[in-house]
């Protein structure tokens, strides 16, 4: 095949793509006095787009509120986006540090990428990774990296309380627990099997990649199946897929939640499966419903700022989550009046002792590894206002990350996997 | 390649200016943008180049458009972090780097030369839906295995070989082994096309029943054109690792394969210098687009550009090159040879 093309098409052609070229080339400028630099990473694309977005939205509302500055100093926050893959994560943190020049990194939101980032913190000086939203247990836990912080609670902390209460309360014996084959959801089904099996319940687990569209083999399975409940640790379009295949499976189980399933990003979503979550009991950092001042306080101007540009009714996990690392920093800039010198030591160490009630009234601290021991809610999914929402029955108080194990007892058990899912009798 | 002498010396002049770039981008820019430059633009392009290059091997040469080629990438990654020590998790571990990264081309060469022979009787969408299946089937398998991959996690902290006393992610180490890496494998791969296998390849390209005619056996020389492909992707993959500190599935998915070949195409599909001119144009809008233009809808403008390439130049970039050329000599190129 030919073709020929005209002497101007090429030219035009060649202008064109010189010109983009020349504008990925500028380089901004350094100033004295420079503003303090945050990097934002999430991922506005793949499954979890629609949590990142939010993640931004409440990041820039109290940002604006604060009208961009801490600790005296100007705040720039420079966005950047991932797919939830880690060489991508990766990939975006490189050129936020090396590129934009940050100084500090907020984010990322799913587990293998916050792994890949605690793995490139280890090999940065004078700069700092504070978690967004992923929640794998051992980001902190093992081989945890001096430059990394998290704010915000992990997978397993998230159910604290509730294996207990399936057992316990709702006296269900058996239940199938589907979940996403990846480091998240392995800590959010090691916390509820943690407690379950202790308490003399049986567990038998059904997993499935992340991206997965297709549920209805394991459906079918858990339909013959004689459980009690089922147990959904999905999140993100992967739990909407499960549920409306769920719900036209004529699926009748009790249902209990994941952190990420029972959340604003899937109760917005129209669909079959709004059916079947009502009742849904679930573990978390957030909850719609909360009595609590400083909640109805950040709901209210969440939904004053976001309602008509996109926002959803209450805001998400992942945008209370970043909020609640975003506090992390700002409380640890404060503390040094915005001075990062000396590699930042000084901030680090500011923000290791930073204390704090996050936007759901939880108190906020850190322990040894840099991790978030906070406040953890058990929420059932009601009908109120004409909408599905969740809102919170129990608060488990000040959850550590070995959920009250001692640390080498809980360590012994081995890192939360799909062979290792915490189903410990006794 | 009719005209030895000038492209041994545009060649000569490019790789000159490769050797050259980190003082040159130190000259124009600030220290730390120079240094991004150099390894994350620079340097991810060169990888990335050499992976494609694999496939540019293949489509220019053989005519077999592959789009296993980051899959065997990725075999070779996973064989190193499989096998070297200091990874997380470890699963077999105790090897040295040299050890690990012979295994890893090893490895890749295998897988490579297994693709040309599970494909040997396909041609063209056939070939691509074939290696397309191929890629996807490593893919799952490698993410639901937990056991010896670690599953979407990956396998982490495969840092690369230390060099004259340098870790490897030093952004110069890891750029002129990378400059290095790529400019022994582009010498490789001119020299092995006009080589008597070479010549065999392009005849089978052209027609293959007249080749088997003249006696030479088409499927083996098909079968060890994807085993040096399997080489060149290795090499590229191995690169790629260490430049990840480590690999997961996602390296390898439908996103990766693709990207493969937008990046083959938009250089254009006539000459191995196209796989790295795609290659920098991939990294420099994959990083830039979301700088440029709007953070949520970025893709678009990766989009838009790489179909205004392929619109105006259907043999890419490096062909657009060669057009531009022809038409300050008055002639017009008649295009790529085949088709």
């Amino acid at each position: 095949m030919t073709i020929r093309i005209t002497r101007r098409q090429a030219l035009v052609g060649g202008a064109g793509i010189a010109l983009a070229g020349a504008a990925g080339i500028k380089a901004p400028a350094i100033a004295q006095n420079a503003p303090i630099r945050i990097g934002g990473l999430t991922t506005l694309e793949g499954p979890f787009a629609t949590g990142g977005q939010d993640a931004y939205r409440c990041v820039q509302m109290e940002l604006e509120r604060l009208n961009y500055t801490a600790g005296g100093r100007k705040i720039e926050f420079i966005r950047e986006s991932s797919n939830a893959q880690a060489d991508v994560a990766l990939a975006r943190a490189r050129k936020l540090i090396e590129q934009d020049n940050v100084d500090i990194i907020l984010g990322p939101l799913s587990g293998a990428e916050g792994i890949a980032l605690r793995d490139y913190s280890r090999t940065l000086t004078g700069k700092s990774i504070v978690n967004g939203s992923s929640g794998a247990s051992d980001t902190t836990l093992r081989n945890p990296s001096p430059n990394f912080f998290r704010f915000s609670t992990d997978g397993t902390q998230w159910m604290a309380g509730l294996g207990n209460h399936v057992r316990k309360t709702m006296n269900i014996a058996e239940v199938a627990i589907v979940a996403g084959d990846y480091a998240f959801p392995y800590a959010q089904v090691f916390g509820f099997n943690l407690e379950f099996c202790r308490a003399g319940g049986k567990s038998t687990q059904y997993w499935a990649p992340l991206g997965t569209t297709d549920f209805s083999a394991q459906i079918a399975q858990i339909n013959r199946s004689s459980v009690g409940a089922l147990v959904v640790v999905h999140g993100g379009t992967d739990g909407l897929a499960f549920m409306t295949q769920y719900a036209q499976a004529g699926g009748k189980l009790p249902l209990i939640g994941g952190s990420i399933m029972a959340d604003a990003t899937m109760l917005s979503a129209r669909g079959p499966h709004r059916s079947v979550m009502m009742g849904m009991v679930s573990g978390g950092p957030i909850a719609d419903i909360n009595d609590d001042p400083n909640w109805n306080d950040f709901v209210a101007r969440y939904r004053a700022r976001w309602l008509k540009e996109g926002g959803f009714q209450s805001p998400s996990i992942h945008g209370v989550n970043y909020v609640t690392n975003l506090q992390g920093i700002l409380a640890g800039l404060e503390a040094v009046r915005g001075d990062l010198s000396g590699n930042q030591a000084a901030f680090q160490k500011a923000m290791s002792a930073a204390k704090f009630k996050n936007p759901m009234g939880a108190e906020v601290s850190l322990d040894k590894n840099r991790q978030a021991i906070s406040d953890i809610f058990l929420n059932r999914i009601e009908e109120r206002d004409g909408r599905a929402q969740t809102v919170a029955f129990a608060r488990a108080s000040q959850v550590n990350q070995t959920l009250g194990v001692p640390e080498d007892r809980f360590l012994a058990l081995g890192a939360p996997s799909r062979d290792n899912a915490g189903c410990i009798a006794g | 390649m009719s005209r030895p002498a000038p492209a041994i010396i545009g060649s000569v002049a490019a790789l000159a200016l490769l050797v050259l770039a980190p003082a040159l981008l130190l000259a124009v820019l600030p220290v730390n943008q120079a240094q991004f430059w150099t390894a994350n633009i620079l340097g991810r392009a060169l990888v990335f180049g050499i992976v494609a290059m694999s496939l540019t091997f293949l489509a220019t040469y053989g005519g077999f458009v592959s789009l296993a080629q980051m899959t065997v990438a990725g075999i070779a990654g996973y064989t190193v972090a499989i096998f070297v020590q200091g990874a997380v998790p470890t699963i077999v571990g105790g090897f040295g780097y040299p050890a690990a990264i012979a295994l890893g081309l090893a490895a890749a060469t295998v897988s490579g030369a297994l693709v040309g022979a599970i494909a040997v009787r396909t041609r063209d969408i056939y070939l691509l839906m074939i290696t397309l299946a191929l890629a996807m089937g490593v893919f799952r398998f490698i993410e639901t295995n937990i056991t010896w991959f670690n599953g979407y996690e990956g396998i982490r902290n495969v840092v690369g070989p230390e060099m004259f006393g340098l870790p490897f992610r030093n952004t110069y180490v890891f750029y002129y082994s990378a400059l290095g890496t790529a400019a022994l494998l582009y010498a490789f791969v001119l020299y092995l096309v006009r080589s008597p296998f070479g010549l065999v390849l392009q005849g089978i390209r052209d027609n293959p029943r007249r080749v088997a005619a003249l006696g030479y056996d088409v499927a083996l020389h098909r079968i060890a054109s994807f085993a040096v492909a399997g080489f060149v992707a290795g090499c590229g993959g191995v690169l790629a690792t260490f430049y990840n500190i480590g690999i997961s599935p996602g390296s390898i998915g439908l996103g990766a394969t693709v990207n493969i070949l937008i990046i083959s195409v938009v250089g254009g599909l006539w000459h191995p210098i196209g796989a790295f001119v795609g290659a920098l144009v991939f990294a420099v809008f994959d990083t830039f687009a979301a700088t440029i233009y709007d953070r949520n809808r970025f893709n678009t403008l990766i989009g838009v550009v790489f179909l205004a390439i392929v619109l105006v130049s259907p043999d890419g970039l490096s062909g657009l090159v060669r057009r531009i050329a022809g038409l300050l000599h008055n002639t017009v190129p008649t295009g790529s040879r085949r088709r």
